[in-house]
């Protein structure tokens, strides 16, 4: 289903964006934004078991609801447009991705049925200091300890770092280099030597924190030192959903900035009566449009298990974050003064928009993966 | 009678091909019998030339036709726009005179709309139609009259009426070409070819019953005309591509074939090429340049969103699903995509982008994308019509106030031109 959805699908969303509406109007996203946590934990695990959204695309085997990334991709949609202030990224999207990718056949049982109940929030990290989401920048070292591991490092952006219940990180075996030597471990949000700091993000609804590891207890996530293929492969799921939130967010943007130009009147007329706004206004639309079209496009190639995935999800990611953008810088002109207000709403999606662009490779990254994937072949 | 299907259909025009198909017919002779039992256009009332099915059957006729290598009626160039206008708006003479003779493809016909002084506002047409005696008299100038050197018939927009405003003062004639009063001039582009004519009229005639609408009726006419234009005449038309197969009526074929399209041959070129950019990049080592790559990638991420934009549309309109606003935005996004690709092929191919024809990449196809890209924009209804049709009819953004619909056309502002006076 690259180019529709089906009736369930369609129904799915309807539902969804009218729950989403009730709980997550703006002025609630303001309230969540503020507070250290971000988000409101008996609030959100209410909704998340209301409508299964974290057991989606778990496989019913551990607890999920057996469906694929495209429902993920309509979550993340209606996500993206309703500016959800919840760890639905870090802990549906990002950590199990990596466990479904990585993990055993018992880590998967172990971990995914509290992740599909919505009792246990979790994330991924990967990144340091440097921001690279390459393995190859991957510093953190784990060390073989009493038949367990130590993690001695720092990761930072990552993603509800600061609340999540269980963490995947991305460490290597002392001395390795580049690909080679890569685990992932899993580690508990509480464990000693773990010290988690809240970093302070120009998006605000997006938490982002920086942990450090000083002789951190862990576990083993799948093989030893053979985690390159299936990071490489979580940052591909990862980067598409990221996709289909943006484009969720855009098509707000575009729908709000089109509804204010209707009501807004000057030099006695409609200013959507001016081309000049016309113009930027039908823009948008091919923007928003075509940047949905390569998201379904990606999250379906996903599920059926696309040799082409490496390039149509950077493609996917580099359109959708120059589409946002783009609808973006337009939506806050087409408000004029009032858009640079913090009492209006468009910053909101304005500093998402700005901080999907850069998450998980910006891109003129993305683009440069596509050429590797696809230019330097066909 | 019970209701037709595709299975019937099918077998009923399977069976009529096996009695009556035989390469040996002359193209005309055979379009004849095809114009008698109505399988040339099926979809056509019984009464002229069809069999009354509904269109959905035509690409079942036109299989069974392929699958025995018969040829069918002539589908390209402007005369399936006539005759389907015909069809709509004209009296029993029109069609009995002309819709056959379309069919047969004896006569080609040419779209006399544009003008000078009016492009994207058609409806500013100054082209005069004066009544003198019973007949029409007509002056003035037409342009981008594609084939109109060859057309034996113009469809004609023409101001009959200068005291309405400008949409209700306008007729739509069927117009002689080979008249004294009608001078046919190639209009030479910008890539060096001459696919389009200017028309002039000098004290032209038309005949009182070839008046297709009411004196003011031109416009809803000509929307029409534009009408089938953007749905390619309801199947009839088509992008037509020449059989090898041996055989007079093959050869036939193929040279009205070669003829109709010979305006088009620069249209790949026209939307960019984006086919051939790896080619290029590779054979030129500059595949290897990260800010090309960058380029490229753009490109290539353009163009496939394009494409799978387009078959989202085609999806929901197989389910039934209403049109959504992906469904509009195709032309606009063409446009984006052949700039794009004018602007890496120039990048891939560098100083070599100077020359052009024999002495520069692929024996000139390249320099041929760079200037014939810009047509993209305009040809067809420019960018910026797109995007007010984009924003008024999908986004229901208001109008510009008016300035011209309410009064009389002659005291409407316009461009100076010989005819306008």
């Amino acid at each position: 289903m690259r180019f529709s959805f089906t009736p369930e699908q369609d129904e799915f969303r309807t539902s969804l964006r009218r729950a989403l509406e009730a709980r997550s109007p703006a002025k609630e996203v303001r309230r969540l934004m503020a507070t250290e946590q971000g988000f409101d934990r008996e609030g959100w695990k209410r909704l998340n078991q209301e409508m299964g959204l974290t057991a989606v695309h778990i496989p019913e085997a551990y607890g999920g609801g057996g469906f694929g990334y495209g429902e993920v991709g309509i979550v993340l949609e209606e996500m993206g447009r309703s500016l959800l202030c919840a760890p639905y990224f870090s802990t549906a999207v990002l950590a199990t991705a990596a466990i479904l990718n990585a993990g055993t056949k018992a880590q998967k049982k172990a971990l995914l049925p509290g992740i599909a109940s919505g009792d246990v929030t979790a994330t991924l990290a990967f990144a340091e200091d440097s921001g690279l989401n390459d393995a190859a920048s991957v510093g953190t070292t784990a060390t073989r300890s009493d038949g367990g591991y130590k993690l001695d490092g720092i990761k930072s952006f990552v993603l509800d770092g600061h609340t999540a219940d269980l963490i995947v990180v991305l460490a290597r075996k002392p001395g390795s280099k580049g690909a080679r030597g890569l685990s992932f471990f899993t580690v508990d949000g509480k464990a000693a030597g773990l010290e988690r700091r809240l970093l302070k993000t120009m998006d605000e609804t997006r938490k982002l924190a920086r942990l450090t590891f000083n002789g951190v207890e862990a576990s083993l996530l799948g093989g030893e030192g053979k985690a390159a293929a299936a990071f490489a492969k979580t940052m591909q799921q990862v980067i598409v959903c990221l996709a289909n939130e943006m484009v969720g967010g855009a098509e707000r943007l575009r729908e709000d900035a089109l509804d204010y130009v209707k009501m807004r009147m000057q030099f006695g007329r409609s200013i959507a009566s001016f081309q000049t706004t016309k113009n930027k206004a039908a823009d948008m639309l091919v923007d928003v449009e075509m940047a949905k079209s390569a998201a379904y496009y990606a999250a379906a190639a996903i599920d059926e298990g696309d040799d082409d995935l490496p390039m149509i999800a950077s493609l996917a990611k580099a359109t959708a974050a120059e589409a946002y953008l783009q609808t973006a810088i337009h939506a806050v002109q087409m408000h004029g003064g009032i858009g640079f207000t913090w009492d209006n709403d468009t910053h909101l999606w304005f500093k998402r928009a700005k901080s999907s662009e850069i998450l998980f490779g910006d891109a003129n990254h993305h683009r440069e993966t596509m050429m590797q994937h696809w230019g330097d072949r066909t | 009678m019970s209701e037709p299907t595709e299975d019937s259909v099918r077998a009923e025009v399977r069976a009529w091909l096996e009695a009556n198909w035989n390469p040996g017919f002359g193209l005309v002779e055979w379009r004849l019998k095809l114009c008698e039992s109505g399988w040339g256009a099926p979809h056509w009332p019984k009464q002229w030339y069809g069999r009354g099915l509904p269109v959905k059957f035509n690409s079942v006729v036109d299989e069974e036709f392929a699958r025995i290598g018969a040829v069918g009626v002539a589908k390209a160039g402007i005369r399936t726009l006539a005759a389907a206008t015909i069809l709509d708006h004209g009296t029993d003479l029109h069609k009995e005179k002309f819709l056959k003779r379309v069919l047969t493809g004896e006569d080609t016909w040419c779209q006399l709309f544009s003008e000078p002084g009016s492009g994207s506002d058609m409806a500013g047409a100054v082209t005069r139609a004066d009544r003198q005696g019973n007949k029409w008299v007509i002056n003035g100038q037409k342009v981008w009259t594609t084939s109109a050197h060859k057309a034996h018939w113009g469809l004609l927009l023409a101001r009959a009426n200068w005291d309405v405003p400008k949409h209700k003062g306008l007729a739509y004639f069927v117009l002689d070409m080979k008249q004294p009063g009608v001078q046919v001039h190639p209009l030479k582009q910008m890539n060096n070819h001459a696919s389009f004519n200017q028309v002039f009229f000098t004290d032209a005639i038309v005949e009182p019953e070839f008046l297709v609408s009411d004196v003011g009726d031109g416009w809803t006419v000509a929307t029409t005309t534009l009408m089938h234009e953007r749905r390619g005449a309801d199947g009839l038309r088509s992008w037509a591509t020449a059989s090898t197969a041996k055989g007079r009526i093959y050869e036939e074929e193929r040279a009205e074939i070669a003829t109709t399209m010979e305006p088009y041959k620069w249209y790949p070129q026209r939307a960019g090429r984006v086919d051939l950019v790896m080619q290029r990049a590779r054979e030129t080592g500059k595949i290897a340049d990260p800010v090309i790559r960058q380029e490229i990638a753009k490109l290539l991420s353009l163009s496939k969103a394009a494409e799978w934009t387009a078959r989202r549309a085609r999806a929901a309109q197989d389910q039934g699903k209403p049109q959504g606003p992906e469904g509009s935005l195709g032309k606009l996004v063409s446009s984006h995509v052949a700039r794009q690709a004018a602007r890496v092929h120039t990048y891939i191919t560098g100083s070599d982008a100077l020359l052009s024809g024999a002495d520069s990449p692929m024996d000139g196809v390249i320099a041929e994308i760079l200037i014939s890209v810009p047509a993209t924009s305009i040809a067809g209804g420019t960018d910026e019509i797109q995007r007010n049709i984009i924003s008024e009819r999908v986004l229901k953004m208001p109008k510009e106030p008016s300035v011209d619909t309410v009064k009389p056309f002659k005291d409407v502002p316009r461009n100076i031109t010989a005819s306008s006076s």
